[in-house]
Formats: structure tokens, sequence, C-alpha cells
């Protein structure tokens, strides 16, 4: 029963979707307030109807409803609780489901917290935003239904993938979705100002609040979809350019090109229409992302749905968005008037180098991703484009932008001081020409060019902290006077920063595990010992273990490090009992200067088991980093300035401004 | 046990590469060459290599016995004295140009590894003549209305209030 009541209220949801889509957008065309004032309740109960559908779904993979075919297909009575919630969106329909919800819930934010919005703005903004729902709704329902019945039920389910029962991956699919979905509302106020024909002030103050809270959501979601491979996936990896991962990357890259670009609209009143094209382009990218994942078009590790008739749809909702956003901005660009001059040396002038090379790299990204595809569909020839690729064209894309990041917040709007800002960078300068010297001289092994690449990331971290030492006047004012400055820095000033450092940080841990990690392979006797980075580990042999709902063989091994004992590794090896899939559990030991990473093989014809240890120094940098930047973009977002779209701001400014 | 039918094997491996993280552990330590500098250029050569019945992996990284197959032959070329690039060479005839990871320059690919090149010439151009039409326009006048200026500057006054 509450399963058809979620399935109702889906439908409902289309319906009201389909009014909000029509009216609003009729009533901005014909000045009808009152029609434009629907948008708004249209919105809430449209969010209301898809969370009670999210919620009957949840209801019945939490209460094990084996009579629906989504959960006969994807839980399993005896899986813990977490995992019979992650698994409603831990499968196509479901994911969906969340997709839309998210949507809804964007869309519904903008309705209640967009009072200070012109009114034909606000009726067009989320008559866009419905039309994504209407097309992602009929998705669901004609082609992805999570709430179909199965005549008879069967007595348990199949289960869920073992690999994706992790906590780091129950939590990946929402924070992912979060940041796909929250372009859409970038996108939306793009379409809405090509429609209107003109850039409201509102526009950039709306759309780059909601493009950091997107491009951070995406930004954790990819961090902890790398952290799982690394440690699920069992050969301590972080990121392998799999086209999945590469459909997530793209809008993670054109968002940040998006919201440096925001920055210089919001500010200066310059890059609009540019502004514009990256809000379309990294919408369009996500919906890419979906497109690229759920079509089953990429074979790849996390593409579980594959159906073309499926593709076929995500791939017109696909074309009509992406293909007419960049149409309507063809047509209407030339409308919006560009404004706010800048000399090339200036802050602008730094974004605008941001936004040249960030694009690009998420071209190369996009090319390298998709060329294969069509190459296959053109000629039938089957190339791969693989890791090789990528880090040969991304990763020259990446030098000039760091090193020119820790300029542009040091270089005044307008014009800027290009030997000033310079000055201010000598210490991280030197303090790069001192890491590149001692790991010239002190790493012996490992490619040459990596040192250059951690001195880099020094150069980006100590940047931005001379950043804000600068902004306090730190050395040139009394102490006290420099932290009176600091503390006076609007919350922004120290987001960027703080982003900045993590980005530095992220190149460090990047550079670091990659270049110089090291490697044991062998065959370990019970009672054997082996040496690596430094740690001694002596292998215990294995002991059997059962787990809620798999079972165990688990490898000890005692960790010490110049004698003394420093912590007892574990690593598993599990078959899970439904599905009955084998699945390892590496054992991690994490310190400041790596991680010692052990994963069990199998037992050996000739005695003991296959043994494969990793020492990898400084990975964790890359998801400290990855989680700065998520916590810089919580405090930007957190400054006063930026929260127009609060609910006590919008009614300040509602009071002040004189009734139009 | 009886062995499993042709088409059953191919299944199950690729069920074992679709999983990712069977129990073995790609590298086998029987594998492993004696030889360290060798044993270190098949390492190499092995992650450019593509894993054929997996989803996006290389050859080094796989657990599916085909690429246990693959690594144990690159290996086998490079005791018999080949050159890397005589082993690349040597799987890519008998598996052909979908094998290597890294694709080669040829006609198919040109436009592969140009792209990047030609999007960042065109991305700098269009950078360039933006900044150069900015430069010489005399001055800019934004869209706005007058009602639209005052609420502007009105915000503008706020925020300069809360201390930029």
């Amino acid at each position: 029963m509450i399963v058809e009541l979620g399935h109702f209220a889906l439908v409902l949801a289309l319906l009201v979707a389909v009014f909000q889509m029509v009216v609003p957008a009729w009533g901005a065309y014909v000045r009808d307030r009152e029609l434009m004032a629907t948008a708004e309740p249209a919105a809430l109960c449209q969010l209301g109807l898809l969370l009670v559908a999210f919620l009957s779904l949840i209801n019945a993979h939490v209460t094990s409803d084996f009579s629906v075919a989504n959960v006969v297909a994807n839980s399993h009575s005896t899986k813990p609780l977490i995992y019979r919630i992650a698994g409603v969106w831990g499968n196509h329909e479901g994911s969906m489901v969340l997709w839309v919800l998210i949507l809804a819930l964007f869309g519904g934010a903008v309705a209640a917290f967009g009072r200070n919005l012109p009114p034909s703005l606000k009726a067009n903004v989320l008559a866009v935003q419905a039309s994504i729902a209407v097309a992602f709704c009929l998705f669901i329902l004609l082609t992805s239904n999570p709430f179909l019945r199965v005549d008879p039920p069967p007595a348990d389910g199949n289960g869920l993938n073992p690999i994706l029962q992790d906590p780091a991956l129950a939590f990946h699919p929402p924070f992912l979705y979060t940041g796909y979905v929250g372009f859409s509302i970038a996108y939306s106020f793009a379409i809405a100002a090509l429609i209107e024909g003109r850039l409201d002030p509102a526009w950039a103050r709306w759309v780059r609040p909601w493009t950091l809270l997107a491009w951070m959501c995406l930004t954790i979601g990819i961090a902890m979809g790398s952290w799982w491979a690394y440690y699920e996936l069992g050969w301590g990896g972080w990121w392998f350019w799999d086209p999945v991962e590469n459909a997530s990357f793209m809008p993670w890259l054109a968002g940040t090109a998006l919201l440096h670009s925001s920055l210089v609209m919001e500010k200066r009143d310059a890059l609009k229409v540019w502004t514009i094209l990256l809000a379309i382009v990294t919408f369009s990218l996500s919906l890419m992302g979906t497109f690229l994942v759920r079509s089953g078009v990429l074979t790849s590790v996390h593409a579980f749905a594959v159906d073309p008739r499926r593709g076929v749809f995500i791939l017109a909702i696909m074309t009509m968005f992406t293909g007419g956003g960049l149409a309507l901005y063809a047509w209407r660009a030339r409308d919006l008037r560009q404004g706010g001059l800048f000399a090339p040396i200036s802050r602008e002038g730094a974004l605008v180098l941001n936004n040249i090379l960030l694009t690009t790299a998420c071209a190369t990204v996009l090319i390298g991703t998709l060329y294969p595809l069509l190459l296959e569909a053109l000629t039938g020839a089957k190339i791969s484009v693989g890791p090789p690729y990528f880090n040969m064209t991304f990763g020259p894309l990446m030098v000039p932008l760091l090193l020119a990041l820790p300029f542009g917040p040091l270089l005044a709007w307008k014009r800027g001081d290009l030997l000033g800002a310079a000055q201010r960078l000598m210490l991280a300068g030197l303090l790069a020409v001192v890491v590149l010297a001692m790991a010239l001289a002190g790493l012996r092994r490992g490619p040459i060019l990596a040192p250059f690449g951690l001195a880099l990331g020094v150069f980006v971290m100590v940047g931005a902290v001379s950043d804000l030492a600068y902004r306090a006047r730190l050395g040139s004012v009394p102490l006290e006077e420099a932290w009176r400055r600091l503390k006076g820095q609007p919350r922004s000033a120290f987001g960027s920063a703080l982003a900045h450092f993590g980005a530095g940080l992220l190149v460090v841990g990047v550079v670091a595990t990659s270049a110089y990690r090291e490697e044991l392979i062998l065959v370990m006797q019970p009672g054997e010992e082996t040496k690596i980075a430094g740690y001694t580990l002596a292998f215990r042999g294995v002991a059997p273990a059962t787990g809620p709902n798999y079972r165990e063989t688990v490898g000890l091994f005692d960790v010490s490090r110049g004698g003394e004992a420093v912590t007892r590794l574990e690593p598993s090896k599990r078959i899970y009992d439904v599905p009955p899939q084998p699945t390892t559990e590496a054992g991690i030991h994490a310190a400041w200067r790596g991680d010692l990473y052990v994963v069990l093989g199998d037992a050996q014809t000739g005695g003991g088991f296959a043994v494969r240890i990793f020492f990898n120094p400084l990975v964790r940098c890359i998801w400290i980093g990855a989680l700065l930047m998520f916590f810089a973009g919580a405090i930007s977002l957190s400054d006063r300035r930026l929260r127009v779209g609060a609910p006590g701001r919008a009614r300040r400014l509602l009071n002040a401004a004189p009734a139009e | 046990m009886t062995p499993l039918p042709h088409s059953h094997l191919w299944l199950a491996a690729l069920l074992g590469a679709m999983l990712a993280s069977g129990p073995a552990l790609a590298v086998e330590p029987d594998e492993i060459l004696p030889d360290a500098a060798l044993e270190a250029r098949a390492r190499a050569i092995s992650s450019g290599l593509r894993c054929l019945v997996c989803q996006n992996q290389s050859i080094d990284d796989s657990n599916a016995p085909l690429a246990r197959d693959l690594r144990l032959l690159v290996r086998e070329r490079l005791k018999a004295g080949d050159s890397d690039q005589a082993v690349m060479r040597f799987v890519e005839d008998r598996y052909g140009e979908f094998v290597l990871l890294r694709p080669e320059l040829n006609a198919h690919t040109v436009v592969l590894w140009l792209a990047p090149l030609l999007v960042l010439i065109g991305a700098i151009t269009v950078g360039i003549r933006a900044l150069a039409r900015r430069a010489s326009q005399t001055a800019g006048s934004p869209s706005l209305t007058t009602v639209e200026e005052e609420k502007l500057r009105a915000l503008l006054a706020e925020k300069d209030a809360a201390g930029d």
C-alpha cells in the first residue's frame, strides 16, 4: 500500500512539474503576477510529493518488502540497516528518484528563500527547474520505475553487490548528486536570463552561493569515491581515469571555472556572457555524467544499469537541455551587454587565465573519455584511452594553473601589480625552492619531475598563507594590529585561502604517492617477517571470522618500527553470503608520512600466503586536501554577504527596499 | 573439480573482472622475475596494457586470468631479450590496438592527440581577444535601469559597511 502511495506521489509530482513548467513561464511572458506566483507553491508541492515517493521507497527497502521488484533485485533481509537504506540509491531506479528529489529540493529552496528575486526571473527559473523534473520523472516512470511489484514475491532478495556495502560508498551518491543537480540552479538562472534577455544584478549574487554549494558536495562526493576505491578495491590506487570517474570530474572542473568566473561577475560585472555559457556547460556535463553512468554506454566498474532503452532516453534529455540551452545562448547572448573593464594583469585577468586552463583541462578529459566511443561508432575501430593519455595531456595543463594560482588573490581588481604580487610570494617561492633542493638531493628514486611537482604544491600552499598574511599586513604593522586586521577579513577570504591551501596539499599528496610509492609482492609463511619503508611486518598466520552477512579469512600482521610495536593489521578475504562474492579488505595503518597498506592474497600450494604490501607516502594529503576544499566552501558560504538567499536576510532586504 | 565448459570460464573471467577485487592480488608472487631490472620493465609495460576482459583496468591491476596470462607473456618476451617496444608490438599484433592504454599516434588518433593543444590555443585566442577588446573599449555602460543602479549602489554601500 505504501509503495502504491509512493508510486502515485511520483505520478502526481510529474503532473505538478508539468504545471510548474508551463504556467509560471506563460505568466512571465504575459506579465501576469498571479500566474507567475503559482511557481512557488508548485515547487514546494512537487518537493513534498517527491519526498513521499522517496520515503515510501526507503520504507520498502527497510522493511524488506520483497513484493517490490527493486527491493528483490538490490536488497536482502540480512543486510545491515544502513545498507538497506543506502541500497535505495545504490541501484539505478532508486538513484534516479534521489536525483529528482534533490532537484526538487533545490527548486524548493529557490521558491522558499528567493523572496527577493524579481518575480519574472523567479518564475522563469522555477519553470526551467520544473522542465528538468518533468524529463526525469518521465524517465523514471517510463524506463526505470522502482515501484513495480513482482508476483509471486520471492522469499528473499538478491542482495547488494558487496563491494558497494561500505560507509563511504553509502554516502558517495547523495553528495555526488547534490553536486550534479546543484548546478541545475546555475543552469536554470542562465536559461531564465537568456529568456528574459537581461541579466538582473540578483543573478550573480544568487548563482554563486548555489554553485558553491554544488561544488562543495561534488568535491566531497568525488573524494569519497576515490577514498573508497583506495581502500576497497585492494590495489591502493586512488584515481584511475575511469570514464565514470571522469564523468564526475568534468562537471567539477567546469564548476570550478564557473565558481571563479561568477566571482568576477559578482564583483566586477564582467565576464557575464561567458559565465552564462559556463553555467549551461557545467550542468550539461552533469547531465552527461548521469548519461554516461546510467546508459551503460561505458563498460566500467560502476556502470550497473545496462539497458540501451534508458540510454536513448537520457541521451534525448541531454540533447534537449544541452542543445536547447546552447541554441538559446547562441540566439540571445548578443542581447546581454558586456561590462566591467580591466587590464590583462589584474584579478580579473588571473581569473580569465584560470578559466582558460580549467576549461581546456575539462575539454581534454571530455575528448579522452568520448573519443573511443565516437571512433567506434563512426569507424568501428576500437582503441583505449587510458591513464597515460590523461597524465600526458591533463598534467601539463595543471602546471601553469598551479603556478599562477597564488598570484591571483594577490592582484588587485581592474589593474594589478605583478611585481608586487611576486614580492609577496617571495617566501612561498623560497620554501618551494628549498623543498625542490631537498627532494632532488634526498630522494634518489622516482621520476625526475616529481620534486618539481612537490615544490609546486608547496608553493601553492605557502602562497595561500601569504595571501592571508598580506591581507593582515603581517610584518608591516604591529602583531596585535595584524591579528585585528586578520579577524576583520571577510570569511570568503579565509575560504579562498583555505581552498587554495587544500589544492596545494592535494598536489603534494598526488605527486608523493604516485612517484615514491613502495611495493612488495611476496609469499609469507606464518612466523616470517618482512621490511618496508622502515616498518617490520611479522606475519602471525590467518584466522577465520564471521560478520553479519559474510565469512572471512583474516591475516594477522604485527607491525613494528625500530623495535617498537606500532599496530596489528588484519587484512582479510571475505565471502559474502548473498550474493556469494569474494572481496578483499586491506589492512591499513595511517601515519603522517604515509599509509602502510597490506592485502592478503591466496593460500599458496607450497604453504604460506601471497601478500602484497604498499607504502603510500603522504597519500592522506589527497583526501585531507579535498576535505579542506569542502570546508573552505562552507566557510565562504557562511559569509554574510553570500547568504542573500537566507530568509532573514531576504526579509530585511525587502523591508529596506522601497516597494516597486 | 571438473573443468568448466569454455563459455563458463569466459563468464567467470568477466565476473571476476567486474568485481575488480577478487581474492587474488593481480601480480602474484610466482610471476615476479628474479631480475629486478627486468621485473621493473615488465611492470611498466603491463601498466600500459589493457586487460581485455576487464572494465578499464590495466593487466597490472587486474585479477582476471587473462590478465595473468598476458603478464606472463610480457615477462617471457622480456626474458627472451625483446625490447620494451618489441614486447608492446608483440602484444598489439595479437590483441589489436585496443590493448594499448596509451593510444598510438596514427590516422585514427591524430585528432585525439592534437585536440587538447587546439582547444588550448583556441581558448587562449578567445581570452586574448576578449582582453584586447576590453582594453580598447573606452567606457562600458552597464545595462541597468536607474532603479537598479540605485539598488546596486545601496547594496555596495552595505557591502562596504560590512568591511570588504
